[in-house]
């Protein structure tokens, strides 16, 4: 049960402007926004003439980069005040999106993640979207046992905020729920949980 | 002739026990006196000494009915241990299809299949069934088809969707797996699926049983097993009630290994299904007790050697950690040195 170096993760490729793209929609979210800012660096604004962003500052609020955002002149852009929200405008943008429009996310994982269930929901294949790790490497975990989702998990073990078990965070991840496996860690001997570490800082 | 189906129980008081005829067609999973992984897929076509469980494509024994009972009682509890991904409606009716005909075929006293068309009939004696339905149509079943045939036969039952290339885990039936999610798995890719196995992934083994079940041939099921142990005879191991069954792994004594520690095999058979083309993969759990294996001598000489010499990631991985060493020393008494012969059945 308790092995290490497992390996599945999902592969963030990075943004890669297809200058000719018809449509560009970014869904960004903390530092997810240099993302975008180092694309305009590499290769111009004119994609941002036919660029939707949407932002969530989350933790990187006191960085203003929505205010680097706001000033690129996209062709709308659009400042959520919590991923959820966020989430539920990409979701209607979606519903209404051409053939040919290209995807963007960037920003944490556990965003990436989210904002990837959505796109899945409206039918896109998870290998179309443009995605980008940006800042921390919290981990968005659900826990085997409850099937409670705990958010910005930066340490393993960590304590289920559902069901409070002790969990390890196994590198198994699920495109469907967006979210990495909490597994019990002291099942064999109840209370033997080893001290939480930081690994996902 | 007809089986002999045993009350007992697989939680609680664990009264699962397997008779003589059983453990003597039970599928044991070694051929030498070592293990390690490998693409190891043959023909699933019957095989075996009278009576072994290879002796039929889909296998009916004498825990039929407490296996399907412990089911009921799973799902009652999790019911997302049965799920399918709306796209895999095709996919369910040919598994409908293949398991009526193959328990009616191998067990006319306890199964019989009536086909008028679309029209129908299925009898399931052990079970007090008898349902009439229109093939292809859901609302005349009481349930969706893959679980309505599920709830009736043995074994986990997963089904995979070929497409890109892949297969994909997107339909299943799950209530006997020896450690995995498919609330977790469903929608996931072969290799995404088999991410957390050590060892295989390095050697290839994923990417070479990929190839060979993409071209995999309908009529043509390819048969598998794989193994693991585990305390009491429990067929729900399953991750999600890992914290209420873990804690058995500590209880294991020198005096009690014979009892409670259990070989797990998986009888494992893939088959192409004929109009969705995907894959039905059949993941069926035979449990021994280590008191009922030495009583083949032969079994008892390889066990002790293959858990011996079984490399660490592999004791790890299968949660062999905190009783393997009790078990080995226990086997031992049963190993003479003397050479076994080749080959997984009994002498």
């Amino acid at each position: 049960m308790l092995v290490a170096g497992i390996k599945s993760r999902p592969v963030y490729g990075g943004l890669n402007i297809d200058r000719h793209a018809m449509r560009h929609l970014f869904a960004l979210e903390g530092e997810g926004a240099l993302a975008v800012l180092d694309q305009v660096k590499a290769v111009g604004p004119d994609f941002l003439k036919h660029a939707d962003i949407l932002y969530a500052a989350s933790g990187s609020k006191d960085q203003e980069h929505d205010r680097k955002l706001a000033a690129l002149g996209a062709d709308t852009f659009w400042l959520a005040p919590t991923i959820p929200v966020l989430l539920n405008r990409l979701n209607v943008m979606l519903g209404q999106a051409h053939m040919g429009a290209h995807i963007h996310l960037a920003g944490t994982e556990g965003f990436i993640g989210q904002a990837q269930q959505v796109a899945m929901n409206h039918g896109v294949d998870p290998a179309s979207l443009h995605t980008e790790h940006r800042g921390s490497t919290a981990r968005r975990v659900q826990c085997v046992h409850c099937k409670g989702i705990t958010d910005n998990v930066t340490t393993s073990p960590y304590a289920c905020s559902a069901c409070g078990l002790s969990l390890l965070v196994r590198d198994h991840y699920s495109r469907r729920l967006g979210a990495f496996q909490g597994v019990c860690i002291d099942a064999e001997e109840p209370g033997s949980a080893p001290k939480p570490e930081e690994l996902f800082p | 002739m007809n089986i002999t189906f045993r009350n007992e129980t697989f939680r609680d008081d664990y009264t699962f026990r397997n008779s003589p005829g059983a453990i003597r067609r039970f599928p044991f999973p070694f051929h030498e006196d070592k293990y390690m992984y490998s693409v190891n897929m043959e023909p699933h076509v019957p095989a075996g000494p009278d009576g072994h469980a290879y002796n039929k494509p889909i296998d009916v024994d004498e825990h039929y009915l407490a296996e399907m009972d412990d089911r009921a009682k799973v799902l009652k509890e999790d019911p997302l241990r049965y799920q399918a991904l709306p796209h895999m409606m095709a996919a369910q009716w040919d598994t409908l299809e293949l398991l009526m005909e193959a328990q009616a075929a191998g067990y006319p006293g306890h199964f019989t299949l009536e086909k008028n068309g679309d029209q129908w009939r299925w009898i399931n004696r052990p079970m007090g069934i008898d349902q009439a339905f229109t093939f292809g149509d859901a609302s005349t079943l009481p349930m969706e088809p893959l679980e309505f045939i599920t709830r009736q036969a043995q074994g986990d039952f997963v089904i995979v969707d070929q497409r890109d290339g892949q297969l994909w885990c997107d339909a299943g039936m799950v209530t006997t797996q020896a450690d995995w999610s498919l609330d977790f798995d469903i929608g996931m890719n072969f290799h995404e699926w088999h991410g957390p196995v050590p060892l295989a992934h390095e050697i290839g083994v994923f990417d070479r049983a990929l190839k060979f079940l993409l071209n995999l041939q309908q009529g043509k099921p390819v048969r598998r097993l794989n193994w693991t142990m585990t305390i009491n005879p429990r067929l729900d191991t399953s991750p999600e009630n890992y914290h209420k069954w873990g804690p058995d792994r500590a209880t294991v004594t020198p005096e009690n290994v014979g009892d409670k520690v259990h070989l797990r095999c998986e009888l494992q058979s893939l088959w192409r299904l004929p109009r969705s083309n995907a894959i039905l993969f059949v993941i069926r759990c035979y449990l021994i007790k280590m008191e009922e294996l030495v009583t083949v001598p032969k079994w008892a000489r390889r066990f002790h050697r293959v858990l011996r010499g079984l490399p660490p990631e592999l004791v790890d991985y299968k949660g062999l950690t905190r009783y393997r060493p009790t078990t080995v020393e226990w086997l031992s008494k049963f190993d003479d040195g003397l050479p076994t012969s080749p080959g997984i059945y009994p002498e």
